[in-house]
């Protein structure tokens, strides 16, 4: 019952904010949307026993995604008029067609299938994901630790290298610089301190 | 009344499709992107709840994956759409036709 009416108010919480991500002219009406649409899902992960996936849903989510979004609006500008008009003629029916198409699918199988498909047969062990349970899982790498080696410590080391390659790729597009200087004067300022500001 | 997995599957599934129509009908590239988080963490909360559901803590860790490269991915999207708006002063993805014939 209780879990009921956390599920009623988050998931309107929810889907209030992913509402407000797609239809707000701003997008900095739009990003408060979907840091909304962040808490309540990281409710969600407590109510699954996912603290540790909670915890950081609001830290990196929530805190540092979110920020870096609102750094970019701002960097952007927040108050230039945005012509919600579509240019390319298809563009629009292609896409509500497509998106019928998807929640017609989705719908049918809500309906027919009422996700029975993901559950296993017999009562599961409730899971907790603890720090513990969670770094046991990403670094273990063998019996001397006292469990069997991490079948996610491949993909852990994977996701280190990538993230260096994501640091080094937008740092090498921070210092990337068109190289025609002759359209569109006044943006000679340019460099890597314009985006602080006048 | 017991909420089972598949209620959150189905709300997951619903923010899914409104990120997916973000991402189909906005022509602004940091709303797109925005999107574009919302349908990753629709398919994070589909995970979390299959980890209950299975008494699997696969689905955390798949959560945990998820997160780093939408991380990652942020870092490297805002990136690229802020040194488009350095060279083109526009954030509208209509505007970039330069590859158009």
């Amino acid at each position: 019952m209780v879990e009921l009416v956390i599920f009623a108010l988050m998931g309107a919480v929810a889907l209030a904010g992913a509402i407000g991500v797609v239809r707000a002219r701003n997008p900095v009406y739009g990003a408060m949307g979907l840091m909304a649409t962040l808490f309540a899902l990281a409710v969600f992960y407590v109510v699954h026993l996912a603290h540790f996936v909670a915890v950081v849903q609001v830290i990196v989510y929530a805190g540092a995604v979110i920020t870096l979004f609102l750094f970019v609006i701002m960097f952007v500008g927040v108050d230039r008029a945005e012509d919600l008009t579509e240019k390319l003629a298809v563009q629009r029916p292609v896409a509500l067609i497509v998106l019928v198409g998807v929640v017609v699918a989705a719908g049918a199988l809500v309906v027919t299938g009422n996700f029975d498909w993901v559950i296993t047969s017999g009562e599961p062990q409730v899971v907790t994901g603890t720090i513990e349970e969670i770094g046991e899982n990403l670094i273990s790498v063998g019996p001397p630790s006292g469990r069997e080696a991490s079948r996610w410590l491949l993909p852990f080391e994977a996701t280190s290298l990538l993230l260096i390659v994501a640091a080094v790729g937008a740092i090498a597009l921070a210092f990337y610089r068109p190289r025609r200087k002759d359209e569109a004067s006044g943006r000679r300022d340019a460099g890597p301190g314009s985006g602080s500001g006048p | 009344m017991i909420v089972t997995a598949g209620w959150y599957m189905t709300l997951a599934a619903v923010l899914f499709l409104i990120g997916a129509g973000g991402l189909l009908l906005r022509n602004n590239a940091l709303v797109m992107f925005m999107s574009v988080e919302l349908m990753l963490n629709a398919v994070n909360l589909t995970f979390v709840a299959a980890a209950r559901a299975h008494g699997d803590i696969g689905g955390q860790m798949a959560v945990l994956f998820v997160l780093v490269v939408a991380a990652a991915e942020v870092a490297v999207g805002l990136a690229i759409i802020v040194s488009i708006f350095r060279s083109r002063r526009t954030a509208s993805v209509d505007e970039l036709s330069e590859l158009s014939g």
